[in-house]
């Protein structure tokens, strides 16, 4: 059940002139979010830019005694929201309204789930990694970005055990490249009784590659999708994607339906936008 | 504690808060965020005799203080909704406005008629003022004769309140509630969206797929109010107001221009829980104005000379 909290900025930790890292005071919502669900953020009060912006919850916030006090968002500023959320100052209040939809499957033991992310798409896997440890789920994260910078928290994933495959387009971090080089390769060696369930989240023309590579290799494949979102609850009808079902094709809302698919059944030609 | 019911045709609404069609999917969406049947009304998302896919992505596009939309009337159809969503719409005693479209003045009908023959329906929204497809519609709703045929034969297939839909995008929208008046509409309810567009300077392409939109939001919260207070002055019957409605001020302030009832579109979009808040409000605000009933406050504007 999504609440919508009046949360306050409790830190904003700059990691770039691009990416930071808000934490905010909404441990009802926290409390309640299962992994890759998202959560809608007034970016500012009043009516500019009046509609809130969808984000991944990327971390659960614990205080010491391991009490849950809230979430962070993992933000790139491209635009005025996210440019507000980039500049937000401690204290500032930042309306929180979730967890929102679908949220990942972890696998269980004997499969191993291998992690897919690029840029700010290392979202909602955090969430994902953690429940996944708490299984017993062997896990890999091949992690992608343009340069060194764009790559953060992969000292987290390794403290949780999982094998980290990290790729930057200028080499300047792991191997020079996409992060489907090394994830192609990955599962053409793979031994067809391992049982491996793929997670994606990027820009869509990788988790798109991403979908074609798990199709190709026969291994079942989620994507978490960002479109355009006016609401996040299923009233306004703008994030609609393009989904296989008997009978045809249909738009089904991602807010609701999604953002979590399984690739198979996404129509990827009909798909726009995505961070 | 004032009154806050609402009577159209032969329906009385709790209170005058009702959410906007197109705007609370058909209402079940929300159920599971707070309860419903504790709105005034619920108009439910469009619907014609059959399904609908309705334009490509990007739909919406945000504007200053509002967004363009361009859904295109993506539904389920008639069929599917009296099987699939009046059922839990009636079980948590929501009351349910149907918005009903059609291409033809058959289908208007038509749609009409599977709705009435179905416990649960309360009333009948005629869309007839969707900017955003181009058959139906708006073709109907920008010609005083087409309002006239459209409400006429609806009227004559149902006895559930009739509440033409009408169109900001018309030079004298008083003209066009008269119309629905004389028809044998039980109510009316404006604005829908304005038609407008949005082109991203970069790419010179309009940021919307279907290219024009209809304005909502804050922003064109001035002209619906200059509208409603129009149709009040050459109208009898019930005008539900909407544009831009985000606040109780705002409510408030469409009561006066002439509204018996507000809808909330936009405003929901962003604050989805809003409804409670909204509905004290304009009871606290009656109570402070010592006004018995929201019936007494409709159309109450003062002249300033």
């Amino acid at each position: 059940m999504p609440v919508d909290v009046p949360a306050v900025v409790l830190a904003n930790t700059r990691l770039s002139p691009d990416y930071n890292v808000l934490s905010l005071g909404a441990p009802e919502v926290a409390r309640a979010a299962a992994p890759g669900q998202f959560v809608m953020v007034k970016t500012a009060p009043g009516l500019d830019p009046l509609l809130r912006r969808p984000f991944s919850i990327f971390e659960i916030l614990r205080d010491d005694h391991g009490e849950i006090r809230g979430l962070s968002l993992l933000n790139k500023r491209v635009g005025v929201g996210t440019s507000l959320l980039y500049d937000a100052q401690p204290g500032d209040p930042i309306s929180c309204l979730g967890p929102l939809g679908r949220p990942f499957v972890p696998v269980d033991p004997p499969a191993h789930a291998w992690m897919v992310a690029g840029g700010v798409g290392l979202a909602p896997f955090v969430t994902l990694a953690e429940a996944l440890k708490a299984r017993g789920t062997s896990m890999t994260l091949f992690y992608g970005g343009r340069s060194a910078a764009d790559l953060y928290h992969a000292e987290f994933f390794e403290r949780l055990g999982a094998r980290l495959m990290v790729t930057t387009e200028d080499g300047s971090r792991g191997t020079q490249g996409r992060v489907t080089g090394p994830l192609a390769r990955a599962l053409a060696t793979l031994s067809a009784d391992t049982a491996v369930t793929l997670y994606a989240c990027g820009p869509t023309p990788m988790m798109r590659a991403v979908a074609d590579l798990g199709q190709a290799h026969g291994r079942t494949t989620f994507v978490s999708l960002e479109p355009v979102m006016g609401c996040g609850m299923g009233g306004c009808y703008s994030c609609v994607v393009r989904v296989q079902r008997p009978g045809g094709t249909h738009l089904v809302r991602s807010c609701i339906e999604g953002p979590v698919f399984d690739a198979s059944c996404l129509v990827w030609d009909a798909l726009v936008g995505g961070h | 504690m004032a009154d806050l019911t609402v009577r159209i045709g032969s329906l009385t609404l709790k209170n005058p808060v009702i959410a906007a069609s197109g705007c609370f999917g058909y209402g079940v969406e929300y159920a599971k965020a707070l309860d419903i049947s504790t709105l005034g009304g619920i108009a439910v998302k469009g619907l014609f005799l059959n399904e609908r896919d309705g334009h490509a992505p990007p739909r919406i596009v945000e504007t200053p203080a509002g967004m363009l939309n361009a859904i295109g009337l993506q539904g389920i159809g008639v069929h599917r909704f009296v099987a699939e969503k009046l059922p839990e719409l009636r079980a948590r005693g929501a009351t349910t406005i149907v918005n009903v479209c059609g291409t033809t003045i058959d289908e208007y009908c038509e749609v009409t008629r599977v709705l009435s023959d179905h416990e649960g329906v309360h009333a009948i929204e005629l869309n007839i003022s969707c900017p955003n497809i181009k058959e139906g519609g708006i073709q109907f709703g920008c010609s005083l004769g087409g309002t006239h045929d459209v409400v006429s034969a609806v009227r004559k297939v149902t006895s559930l309140p009739i509440i033409p839909k009408l169109t900001p995008n018309v030079t004298d929208p008083a003209s066009f509630a008269r119309a629905s008046e004389e028809a044998g509409a039980d109510a009316i309810s404006l604005v829908n969206t304005f038609l407008a567009m949005a082109i991203d300077i970069e790419t010179r392409q309009p940021k919307l797929t279907n290219g024009m939109g209809g304005l909502s939001g804050p922003a064109i919260r001035p002209i619906a109010i200059r509208m409603v207070y129009e149709c009040r002055q050459v109208v009898k019957i019930p005008i539900i107001g909407m544009g831009g409605i985000a606040s109780v001020t705002d409510a408030i302030e469409f009561i006066i221009a002439g509204a018996n009832a507000v809808q909330i579109g936009t405003a929901n979009f962003v604050e989805p829980l809003l409804w409670q808040g909204m509905i004290d409000g304009i009871n606290r605000y009656l109570d402070r104005h010592q006004f018995a009933g929201v019936a007494d406050l409709v159309g109450q504007v003062k002249s300033r000379k």
